[in-house]
């Protein structure tokens, strides 16, 4: 400070606009932050460690006699399952945190800052794609400790795992645009909540959809989470590739196409 | 379309009727101000008068409601990420990252303006350093005292060398040590060629710093000038004189009254009589006669009009609710409890 000059504000060349390089590159650096933020907190992990344990443990042994006759032939339909639930479920957290961090006052300096407006909420949701790969690498190791032996090799369960948590990574669009126009942290997680326990339970994820009454059916199979599901088991269980996996990447194009926008321009409004 | 404007960087900022409303209150109602570059502009008043909104306007935080402001002469509206290249805001509640360090903190805000890694982790450390930081470095700032949060708070401000950095009550909760050390460092910053505008409420902070100030009270201008003008516009120094022995006192003011031919006050302070001093040359002739009529001196003192008279008689009351927190005295007592 005291060696150099200032330039003054007249002479300096400048750009209104940011290019998309310079967007990128400004995601990268926040999403840096999100992890070096999750390495200070790591208790922020409990939540993807224990759920994928507690609940596969819990479901397969309450479900498995009942729905395909024992445990062993219950694992290649729960496990799937359980899979997009588990991480489709930490997705809200992604919500909760960023209306948490937004409170901060370090918020107000990434809005002084001549960064993409878009990075600090693309940075975080990255940086949360670390919390899924827990949460999913845990639910197939627990699957394969209770005797899941995926029949598509561990090629096809990986490039599995990659599409849940390309999904995730997507619909946490969502629950980011309400973590922005909320007002508290704990109304994030109860608007979140009442959106996901429908989707993900009135789903092919625990039981065949056949012993469901019809009206039910209709909704089940038009239910993006059923199409998730569906091409998780094929990629894991028999290593094809199906029309669910397109759908499942088109509806998380999709919904990327439009959350991230208006998660955005909400972020911009809000002070 | 710039050439139409023809700014050749004198203007800092430029604001003309700034309003904002937040539901029905008009917490910025029609603010103008002018900051020359390369000065230190302070924004004077109490809490609730509009000052962190008009700052937070001119930072591109907040979008005003009416009026416009310039930065350098971009239009803090339509051209606001170049706005955001020219200027750093150092806020009032630290705007750091809690649960990151030091260097974690500045090497992120680097990297987002475009330094390369080397280039952050390098100038994070001269940051450092220059602060006297260095040493706290890689604890979380959890543990950072209010001092130490708000160097890191403009350090992070200064990675761009912006031309413009606003200060949002730099001093508020600091102890009067690290309260002097900040204002060494603001008034570096303008040696570098740097605008400082900065809004306080603490008197003796805008006297101390500002080169030109805005009084502002429930969200307008009430009264702009340097602070000699201000001081000016309240009226002239007092003479304060306190005599041995207390019989005298009513002596001593018909002879100050005779002499310097002003009305003068016998404060409830037994033996203290002050007088407004229009003409200085007159007092040599009070001492001298005071001599005369057998009247020992036990004080006398001259006192210029404080800014908290300034503000007195420009709004016409006292600052209301939070009066304590205005005058010098009280702020000494206040940071202490910080």
């Amino acid at each position: 400070m005291n060696s150099t000059m200032i330039k003054p504000g007249a002479g300096r060349k400048l750009k209104n606009r940011t290019s998309f390089g310079q967007s990128v590159r400004n995601s990268l650096t926040m999403a840096y932050r999100g992890l070096l933020k999750i390495r200070r907190t790591p208790e922020q992990l409990f939540d993807v460690t224990l759920q994928p344990i507690i609940f596969t443990l819990m479901f397969t042994y309450i479900f498995g006699g009942a729905i395909s006759g024992d445990v062993l032939s219950y694992l290649p339909v729960i496990i799937p399952g359980i899979l997009v639930q588990t991480v489709i479920t930490t997705s809200i957290v992604t919500g909760v945190q960023l209306r948490e961090d937004m409170d901060k006052g370090v918020f107000d300096r990434f809005k002084s800052l001549p960064i993409a407006r878009i990075a600090p909420l693309a940075g975080a949701l990255l940086a949360d794609t670390v919390r899924y790969t827990i949460a999913t690498v845990l639910t197939f190791t627990m699957g394969f400790i209770m005797g899941y032996r995926p029949e598509g090799g561990l090629g096809h369960v990986a490039i599995a795992a990659l599409l849940v948590i390309a999904c995730a990574w997507a619909i946490s669009w969502i629950f980011a645009f309400f973590g922005v126009i909320a007002r508290t942290a704990s109304s994030v997680q109860g608007i979140s909540m009442i959106v996901l326990f429908p989707l993900t339970f009135l789903s092919n994820a625990f039981v065949p959809v056949d012993t469901m009454p019809d009206w039910l059916q209709w909704f089940v199979k038009i239910n993006p989470i059923s199409h998730l599901v569906t091409a998780v088991r094929d990629l894991a269980n028999s290593g094809t590739v199906g029309w669910d996996l397109s759908i499942s990447l088109i509806g998380s194009a999709v919904i990327v196409a439009i959350f991230a926008p208006l998660t955005v321009r909400a972020y911009m409004r809000r002070t | 379309m710039k050439e139409i404007n023809p700014n050749n960087g004198d203007w800092a900022v430029e604001a003309r009727g700034l309003v904002k409303s937040f539901g029905d209150n008009r917490a910025v109602d029609g603010v103008d101000l002018n900051v020359r570059t390369g000065s230190i502009y302070g924004v004077l008043g109490p809490n609730g008068a509009g000052k962190t909104t008009t700052i937070r306007m001119l930072a591109t935080l907040l979008r005003p409601d009416a009026g416009s402001a310039r930065i350098f002469g971009h239009d803090v509206a339509k051209e606001s990420q170049i706005v955001r290249q020219l200027i750093g805001v150092t806020g009032q509640y630290a705007s750091v990252d809690e649960s990151l360090s030091a260097t974690e903190n500045l090497i992120i805000f680097s990297r987002l303006l475009g330094l390369s890694r080397t280039e952050a982790r390098r100038k994070a450390g001269e940051l450092l350093e220059e602060f006297g930081l260095t040493e706290a470095a890689k604890r979380p700032l959890k543990n950072f005292s209010g001092g130490m949060r708000r160097r890191l708070d403009l350090a992070a401000s200064l990675i761009a060398q912006p031309p413009l950095i606003f200060l949002d009550e730099p001093t508020t909760g600091l102890d009067p040590r690290t309260r002097a050390q900040m204002w060494d460092t603001i008034r570096r910053l303008v040696k570098t060629g740097s605008t400082v505008l900065l809004t306080t409420q603490y008197l003796d902070e805008a006297d101390q710093l500002a080169d030109r100030i805005a009084v502002i009270d429930v969200g307008r201008v009430v009264a702009e000038g340097t602070v000699d003008e201000l001081k000016a516009s309240v009226g002239t120094s007092s003479l304060q004189l306190k005599v041995q022995d207390s019989q005298d006192i009513e002596d001593a003011r018909r002879t100050i009254e005779r002499i310097l031919k002003v009305q003068a006050k016998l404060s409830s302070e037994a033996g203290k009589i002050t007088a407004p001093m229009a003409n200085a040359d007159l007092v040599t002739d009070l001492l001298i006669a005071l001599r005369e009529a057998g009247i020992h001196l036990a004080e006398m003192s001259v006192q210029k009009p404080t800014l908290d008279e300034v503000f007195l008689t420009i709004t016409g009351h006292g600052v209301k609710d939070d009066a304590s927190s205005i005058s010098d005295e009280s702020n000494k007592s206040e940071v202490a409890r910080v």
